[in-house]
């Protein structure tokens, strides 16, 4: 492991000045990495209140009932981890690094060490992230959540996250990343890299709610093996100074699938870059990409971008955009390519104001012009295109209304 | 109950309507034929408040209060409801929703969706790639829950098989009391191209527009004989118009 860590380290510290094609460019010198330990807790109950609040809003539950385990991070300490299920595994990522011999097979193989300057900056100074693993055959009862927090002012937190679902199994994770209520500016680097082994399936479904001057640059591979499943949600709806990501998917396996949903509501002075990329490389691969995005003055750009690789593969991307305000930008860039004939690709995209036409429908229902516009806005964010397990679709769905409270 | 005077309007300055008189009472329920573009839908939009359809002279009343310049969902919380012939999909609101709203939580959904058949497309976004049946089905639905006093329907039996007509029927009778004689209240007014929905609905005065104005006033069956006999062309040099 030492040999390829200097191996790394060297690629990393080669592309430390590297810039991202997308997105601002964040001067990282102008962030300090954190210093302060925090100590473990036993149970997430003991939080301070506020932080349990915090916790909340992005869809962790404190009392972790219906969880089959938890993981919490503050900058670089994890201060929580457990898991209630048998051949459920939850640690950091340096844990798991000691523990097992063969994580080198899986260290920076989804995404590259030297994509940018963001991967490089994670892997030249890691405070751990979570390690998450379902043995062969085990299905999670209830879904894992973890937790990402930015408690101190300025900091960066680079994090690192390994989730592998050994084959046929189930995993169902809810990641909520989120700052203390007084934190103003601040930086998150997160890379995952997820691999779904043969017949496995996993659902992640992330809540982002950061504060008005965080910049954020998650990078994330996710590697799907034959039958395997890989079912995205992700969910943003509190400001946000800067967000750029666009994690690649590679369908390697016959059969395999890879879905990604995303709901995004940007308020005046944040700026969203996000979308998906998948590479569909066996025979009956399929990829979808389902996109709804709501602009409240700030800008939201929504990218995709499909590759048929082998013949008898399937992707279809859906792009939707509101604008409700008169300097709000919406954007929609679904890209397709076929690299061979036997393909079946398409996309659809539509953005622009509510459509009067559904706004009078409801008025002549009786409903107010502001009534019936939340109305139709709900109906635009309905989590249900998500196909969620129940439980966690309620989860989720309180976290959405409770985020539309904010800039409806 | 309705009652139109001298009513004006235009759409995209263009003047459609100029100068429609008619009073609709309690309890009675009115057809109106015309032919293709002689502002049959415009005359509907226009009493249910759409801002597009802008009066420019007469008046609207409504249950003796004037409500010609009232915005659309204050005129709908009066007690006008409608029926629309092509009404716009809406992603993400389910069905059960919509009925739900227009009956502001005071409707039993399940009991208007077994009226109507409509059971199996409740957990179905509105309108999303409803057949034509099914569209005034739902229209229907919201309507029962929306609970109006005086009813626009534009077109009610268009598009939709005659098995579906005899239970739109059905429901129409049903939201307009035909089925309470003495309490009864509530009114219609009716667009119709086929006469087809008069087999299922009976209604007390037919009109014909034409040019914009109410050309003539009469008994609805006979009115629709002579239409399918002479077509409107007749209509326009009577004599007695």
């Amino acid at each position: 492991m030492s040999k390829l860590l200097d191996d790394l380290t060297k690629r990393a510290e080669a592309a430390i000045d590297k810039k991202a094609p997308f997105g601002e460019d964040i001067d990282l010198t102008k962030y300090i990495n954190p210093s302060e330990r925090y100590e473990y807790v036993e149970n997430l109950e003991t939080l301070s209140a506020e932080e349990k609040e915090r916790l909340m809003a992005v869809g962790i539950d404190t009392k972790a009932e219906q969880r089959s385990g938890s993981f919490i991070q503050h900058d670089t300490t994890v201060r929580h981890r457990d898991s209630t299920q048998e051949g459920v595994e939850v640690m950091g990522t340096a844990e798991a690094l000691a523990k097992y011999d063969w994580m080198e097979e899986y260290w920076w193989k989804a995404v590259a060490v030297d994509q940018d300057k963001y991967t490089a900056h994670v892997q030249l100074h890691q405070n751990d992230g979570y390690f998450i693993r379902t043995l062969p055959g085990v299905k999670t009862t209830f879904p894992l959540q973890a937790c990402l927090y930015l408690k101190e002012e300025q900091i960066t937190q680079n994090v690192h996250n390994i989730i592998i679902a050994e084959e046929g199994s189930e995993l169902h994770i809810i990641t909520g990343c989120t700052t203390g209520p007084h934190v103003k500016e601040g930086i998150h680097l997160g890379v995952s890299e997820f691999f779904i082994k043969k017949g496995a399936k996993v659902s992640f479904t992330m809540i982002h709610g950061w504060n008005e001057n965080v910049a954020v640059r998650p990078r994330t591979g996710i590697i799907i093996e034959e039958d395997g499943v890989f079912l995205s949600n992700y969910i943003l709806l509190r400001r946000a100074h800067s967000l750029q990501m666009y994690p690649n998917a590679y369908l390697n396996g016959k059969n395999s699938t890879a879905r990604f949903n995303s709901i995004i509501a940007v308020p005046e002075g944040s700026h969203v870059d996000g979308g998906a990329r998948t590479y569909l490389r066996a025979p009956g691969a399929k990829a979808e990409i389902i996109s709804r995005t709501i602009s409240t003055g700030g800008t939201v750009i929504s990218r995709g971008h499909m590759i048929g690789e082998v013949p008898g593969v399937k992707a279809h991307m859906e792009c939707n955009g509101l604008i409700l305000s008169e300097h709000g930008i919406v954007a929609a860039v679904p890209e397709l390519e076929g690299r061979v004939a036997d393909v079946e690709m398409s996309h659809e995209a539509a953005v622009g104001k509510i459509a009067k036409e559904e706004i009078e429908y409801l008025m002549a229902r009786g409903l107010s012009e502001d009534e019936a516009k939340s109305t139709i806005i709900r109906g635009f964010l309905d989590v249900k295109i998500m196909g969620l397990p129940p439980h966690l679709e309620n989860a989720i769905k309180k976290a959405v209304e409770t985020g539309q409270q904010g800039f409806m | 109950m309705l009652e139109l005077t001298d009513l004006r309007v235009e759409v995209s300055g263009k003047e459609i309507l100029n100068g429609v008189n008619l009073t609709i009472d309690t309890a009675q329920t009115h057809i109106l034929f015309g032919p293709n573009g002689a502002g049959k839908t415009t005359l509907l939009m226009s009493i249910m408040g759409f801002p597009e359809y802008k009066v420019t002279g007469g008046q609207i009343r409504f249950n003796e209060e004037d409500v010609t310049h009232l915005p659309l969902h204050e005129r709908a919380r009066l007690g006008i409801g409608m029926s629309f012939q092509r009404p716009p999909t809406i992603k993400g609101l389910k069905t059960r929703q919509i009925i739900e709203l227009s009956g502001h939580g005071g409707a039993d959904i399940d009991e208007i969706a077994g009226e109507v058949n409509l059971g199996y497309l409740l957990d179905r976004d509105v309108n999303d790639g409803f057949s034509g049946g099914e569209i005034k089905r739902s229209e229907m639905a919201q309507l029962i829950a929306q609970q109006p006093s005086f009813v626009l329907l534009d077109e009610p039996e268009s598009g939709v098989d005659l098995e579906n007509i005899s239970l739109l029927g059905g429901a129409i009778n049903k939201l307009l009391q035909k089925d309470m004689k003495r309490q009864r209240v509530n009114s219609c007014l009716i667009i119709t191209h086929t006469g087809y929905i008069l087999d299922y609905v009976e209604a007390d005065v037919g009109h014909i527009l034409l040019g914009g104005r109410i050309s003539c006033s009469g008994n609805p069956r006979e009115m629709l004989g002579h239409i399918k006999e002479s077509g409107y062309e007749e209509c326009a040099i009577c004599p007695s118009c």
